[in-house]
């Protein structure tokens, strides 16, 4: 089979990609692959971090309770916090919350903080900032992230807002 | 709460109220920062966010600091509108790191960039974190930084949501600052401990109880001129207090073992150590070029001259401005245009020449 994309290698990689409900299928050659960004290997560490944290999950067999992989706020998957070093936002550590416990206690001898307690100002107090934005953010990063299924669901929840 | 595009006579005390000097231990300490990293709910992390979202974030959090008596008279300065220059001038007062400055080629300065500069405490806007609460004093006091950063974060935390974990603690982008997100450290002069090679015992001792150590700037310098910052490493499992209590015993300890190093330099190589130090001071007064890392080392001799009082007619406090103002930005600034790096070491020869004849009279 010819890749998609080239019409001159041979397809190496096959995607299945499910939008609007709709299940299309991808086939590309090693390079046309890379080049949209597709992995094809396991990604190498890029960050001191990154490798306990590979470490970490090599440990673990099954995946932790309450790690899915990938953040449903931001999009961030364990890959990308190999790489950078720096989670996507707050609900990663809920995304990657089994992994991340180990990898703290590593870091700090303990993953528990017995400092200083905090409790969020009520949301009245709060000036709200736009939801609307917010929402566009976040679904435009989906996309450009190639994360459908949650651009999908963001889009959604902007229709209902509009 | 003032908009400077950047003129440093508008920032409080030009921003370095902490060279002068007047606190504990400042002949060995020249300068102690503690900062408390936050993010604001509703936003991806400064690295994931988009334009957009930093900017809202951005003006969140400039509307709830507005109240904040802590920050009366301050000034915001948005990096992102700044040139090289000025963000290369604020770097190098320690106002800003590295990363917010845009200095780094893989971090190019970000859209929503801001620094909060204020006289007693300053925040620092769009870093790795959405907030750095930072507050620097002069020589060796952590209490007072600690309150001082302490104070704006609680007021902040009443009017923005922090994101906070029930077992994590604060949250933050890297999982080296989780918990409390604090980290204190202190800018340290040792060149005893290095003249008497004890140095690499105090640092390793240093990181088995849990500190560690950097250069002049930071995370990622290089040691130059015998300053090293040391700070905590971790930032979970000890409550804020402990986490002070901690690099205060263990400083505390270094300076000792620094103070006891010199003891010995100048009982058992007196005349030595006393002609190194004059002709580090010959130097400085008579170059007619001189490299930074050069001006580091020989400042850091005259500087121990100073401590040891075979230098008596300088004060710590015009040591402390040669070290701000002989770096290259400053210089380039003084003279009104960019310099290159040849023109820079005249400019600072000259420069140093000319503060070591006005406030060094009477050294000989």
């Amino acid at each position: 089979m010819l890749c998609d994309h080239c019409q001159e290698r041979d397809a190496v990689v096959h995607l299945t990609r499910i939008v609007d409900n709709a299940v299309t299928q991808l086939h590309l050659c090693e390079k046309c692959a890379a080049a949209k960004g597709v992995e094809t290997t396991v990604s190498l560490p890029q960050h001191p971090l990154g490798e306990i944290l590979q470490a970490v999950q090599q440990q673990t067999p099954a995946p932790s309770a309450g790690d899915s992989g990938v953040c449903a706020f931001c999009g961030a998957s364990a890959r990308d916090f190999r790489a950078t070093g720096r989670l996507g936002c707050a609900h990663c550590y809920d995304a990657m919350e089994g992994s991340l416990r180990e990898l703290l206690r590593r870091l700090h001898g303990s993953s528990r903080h017995v400092g200083r307690r905090y409790e969020a100002p009520r949301p009245e107090a709060v000036a709200q900032a736009d939801a609307r934005s917010m929402l566009t953010d976040r679904l435009q990063r989906a996309v450009e992230a190639e994360q459908f299924e949650l651009a999908a669901e963001l889009r959604d929840q902007l229709r209902v807002l509009e | 709460m003032r908009r400077a595009s950047l003129d440093l006579s508008l920032l409080p005390d030009g921003g370095v109220r902490w060279l002068d000097a007047s606190g504990p231990h400042a002949d060995i300490v020249i300068s102690t920062r503690l900062r408390l990293a936050r993010n604001v709910v509703g936003y991806a992390f400064t690295g994931r966010a988009r334009d957009g979202e930093r900017l809202r974030m951005l003006a969140q959090v400039r509307d709830a600091l507005a109240g904040i008596a802590a920050l009366d008279g301050s000034v915001l300065v948005r990096l992102d509108d700044c040139s090289l220059l000025e963000r290369q001038l604020l770097h190098e007062r320690h106002l800003v790191s590295k990363e917010l400055a845009g200095l780094d080629a893989q971090h190019p300065v970000r859209t929503g960039a801001a620094a909060i500069l204020g006289e007693q405490a300053g925040v620092l806007i769009n870093e790795e974190d959405h907030l750095r609460l930072q507050a620097m004093r002069s020589g060796f006091d952590v209490t007072s930084a600690f309150e001082a950063a302490s104070r704006i974060e609680q007021a902040l935390g009443d009017r923005v949501p922090f994101a906070y974990h029930r077992e994590f603690g604060y949250l933050t982008a890297c999982p080296t600052n989780v918990g409390t997100g604090l980290r204190a450290s202190v800018l340290i002069h040792l060149p005893g401990l290095v003249l008497t090679k004890e140095i690499g015992k105090v640092l390793a001792g240093l990181q088995q109880m849990g500190l560690t150590y950097r250069g002049l700037y930071g995370e990622g310098s290089d040691v130059v001129g015998n300053f090293f910052q040391l700070s905590n490493q971790t930032t979970l499992g000890r409550t804020e207090e402990e986490l002070q209590d901690l690099l205060v015993r263990v400083v505390r300890h270094v300076i000792e073992r620094e103070e006891e190093a010199r003891r010995v330099l100048v009982r058992d190589a007196g005349y030595i150590i006393e002609d190194k130090l004059w002709r580090a001071y010959g130097t400085l007064r008579y170059a007619r070029s001189l490299s930074f890392d050069e001006a580091m080392n020989f400042l850091s001799g005259v500087r121990l001259g100073v401590g040891l009082k075979l230098i008596p007619a300088l004060s710590v406090y015009t040591l402390n401005k040669l070290l701000i103002f002989a770096q290259s930005a400053h210089l380039s600034h003084t003279e009104g245009r960019v310099l290159s790096e040849g023109e820079s070491n005249v400019a600072r020869a000259r420069y140093v020449r000319q503060v070591l004849a006005t406030e060094g009279s009477g050294v000989e």
